[in-house]
């Protein structure tokens, strides 16, 4: 469960502020927004990359608002993926359960069943160097889950990718999210992505300075601004 | 606006092509200049000196301990500064604190400095009172070089080690402006992701930056290496040129010259041009030459 309490987060120009809204646990929620209005900036804070100037993010009933990235159990899969070049895949998929110091039969069972869901298994060996759009997507994805993260923060997974990749991506993440429970969240410009994959639904603009939030649910819908102390449920 | 828009009569100027050739003219001519002083420079120093002399001049004892000393005292310049300026290249291209352009500042003095100036501050640094000292003990003489010799036995003035202090202030500064560089060119997301991964800070640089920084390392211990190879002026006045103890390849010219041995200045000269040509060749090799 991710919980987002009356954060404000400045980053360059712009500014988020007083923003409240909750994934429950094993949800996909997908947060949508124009471009520019702060939605890479919210997920930076939820791993922790950026420094939150008040509020409060919890997951799973755990306050972890000033705790290094390292310690929060976070997936995150930047919109540039950042796969690490000097490893090969095999070793991206390995890199965040050897920092754990996880015994080499789970890690190469872990490796086995994700190379399997993400089917990049012919891939192992290779360098990231010269992997596909989708090829190095599903290495990022399996990077961020393998290592068993509470929550998985995704930014612009599908953008890089043309349409029919696309539609098979969009069936793999929501087989990703059943298999593992894993709480997503992920963002997105684009509707129909929004449509087809989530469980929760958060529409984040900018009006006058104020983020405001558009959440639905499953049918259910209501409106909130940022600076109402409320969950956002 | 669509009925003024006119056609142009497609017609052919005869003078651009003449006037591309000129300007090539030009531009190469302007080029051509400066390439073949360099090329004549070159071979001016081959042409005045037979084998026999080079052979000859290499082959005197106190040219072969300069030659010695000048290779290790380079090399643990050239190591000393790899070795401070990856930090300091990586914390000032990564991160933004207080007092960075100030910092980013200190580190490019030594360009500018002339050479004598920095080796007489040197020079002042270890035989005057300590910077700061008689603040807090007004009638301290507390002096760096008098303690490392009587205190901890390694005189440094005048002697090797005062060598390579010289060069080290120099070629390090090279050495963090190529490690900035080499840094500023890594996408610093990875490592990024690798805190969120469970990395502190220090894993992601041992893990994910300096596996890609290697090629940049041993440009920077290259480049530093050649600038220790032609340090002269602060050498001079910190080490002096004494023969068998403190004389490098530069000194060596300048003692030769000095002593009317125009014979062995050249052939010691063509030493170090033929190991400056081997340093831009293993430069080109590791990543773009001088300029990346």
């Amino acid at each position: 469960m991710i919980s987002i309490s009356n954060i404000t987060v400045a980053a360059g120009s712009f500014s988020l502020s007083q923003l409240s809204f909750q994934v429950e646990r094993g949800e996909y929620a997908v947060l949508m927004g124009k471009t520019g209005v702060g939605k890479t900036t919210i997920l930076e804070s939820i791993c922790g990359l950026r420094k939150v100037r008040a509020g409060r993010i919890s997951i799973d009933n755990v306050e972890i608002t000033n705790w290094p990235p390292a310690d929060r159990n976070i997936g995150y899969v930047p919109q540039d993926l950042a796969l690490f070049p000097n490893l090969s895949v095999r070793q991206n998929l390995e890199f965040a359960m050897k920092l754990r110091k996880q015994s080499s039969k789970l890690i190469n069972e872990r490796v086995k069943e994700f190379a399997k869901l993400l089917e990049i298994e012919h891939l192992l060996t290779r360098s990231t160097k010269g992997l596909s759009g989708g090829e190095s997507q599903r290495v990022a994805l399996g990077r961020a889950l393998a290592f068993g993260p509470a929550v998985l923060l995704l930014d612009e997974p599908l953008s890089s990718l043309d349409a029919t990749t696309r539609q098979s991506a969009q069936a793999m993440l929501r087989e990703l999210s059943r298999r593992t429970e894993v709480t997503v969240l992920h963002v997105t410009h684009d509707p129909a992505e929004a449509e087809a994959l989530a469980d929760r639904r958060i529409r984040l603009a900018a009006e006058s300075g104020k983020a405001v939030l558009e959440i639905t649910i499953a049918g259910n819908s209501g409106q909130l601004t940022g600076n109402q102390n409320d969950d956002g449920v | 606006m669509a009925s003024d828009f006119v056609t142009q009569p497609l017609r052919r100027n005869r003078f651009r092509q003449l006037n591309d050739l000129i300007f090539f003219l030009i531009a190469g001519g302007l080029s051509a200049s400066f390439i073949l002083l360099i090329l004549l420079l070159l071979a001016a120093d081959l042409l005045f000196t037979s084998r026999a002399d080079f052979v000859a001049a290499l082959l005197k004892p106190e040219i072969q301990a300069a030659v010695k000393l000048t290779l290790a005292s380079c090399t643990v310049a050239a190591i000393m500064s790899v070795w401070v300026a990856t930090p300091l290249g990586y914390l000032l291209s990564r991160y933004s604190f207080p007092g960075r352009r100030l910092i980013d500042t200190i580190v490019d003095i030594p360009f500018v400095l002339p050479p004598l100036v920095l080796g007489l501050s040197l020079l002042i640094l270890f035989h005057q009172p300590f910077p700061f000292s008689q603040w807090f003990y007004p009638d301290s003489n507390w002096q760096l070089e008098k303690w490392l010799r009587d205190a901890v036995g390694f005189p440094v003035t005048y002697r090797w080690p005062a060598v390579v202090l010289a060069q080290f202030a120099v070629s390090c500064a090279f050495a963090v402006r190529t490690m900035r560089v080499t840094f500023d060119q890594i996408d610093p997301r990875a490592e990024e992701v690798a805190r969120t991964l469970g990395c502190n800070r220090g894993q992601a640089f041992m893990l994910i930056a300096m596996p890609q920084a290697w090629r940049g390392v041993i440009a920077a211990g290259t480049i530093a290496w050649a600038r220790a190879l032609g340090e002269f002026g602060p050498i001079l006045v910190f080490a002096g040129t004494t023969r068998f103890r403190t004389e490098v390849l530069s000194t060596t010219v300048f003692l030769e010259l000095s002593v009317g041995q125009l014979d062995s200045a050249v052939a010691v000269s063509l030493l170090m041009v033929a190991m400056a040509i081997v340093v831009l060749v293993v430069l080109r090799w590791f990543g773009g030459g001088l300029s990346k």
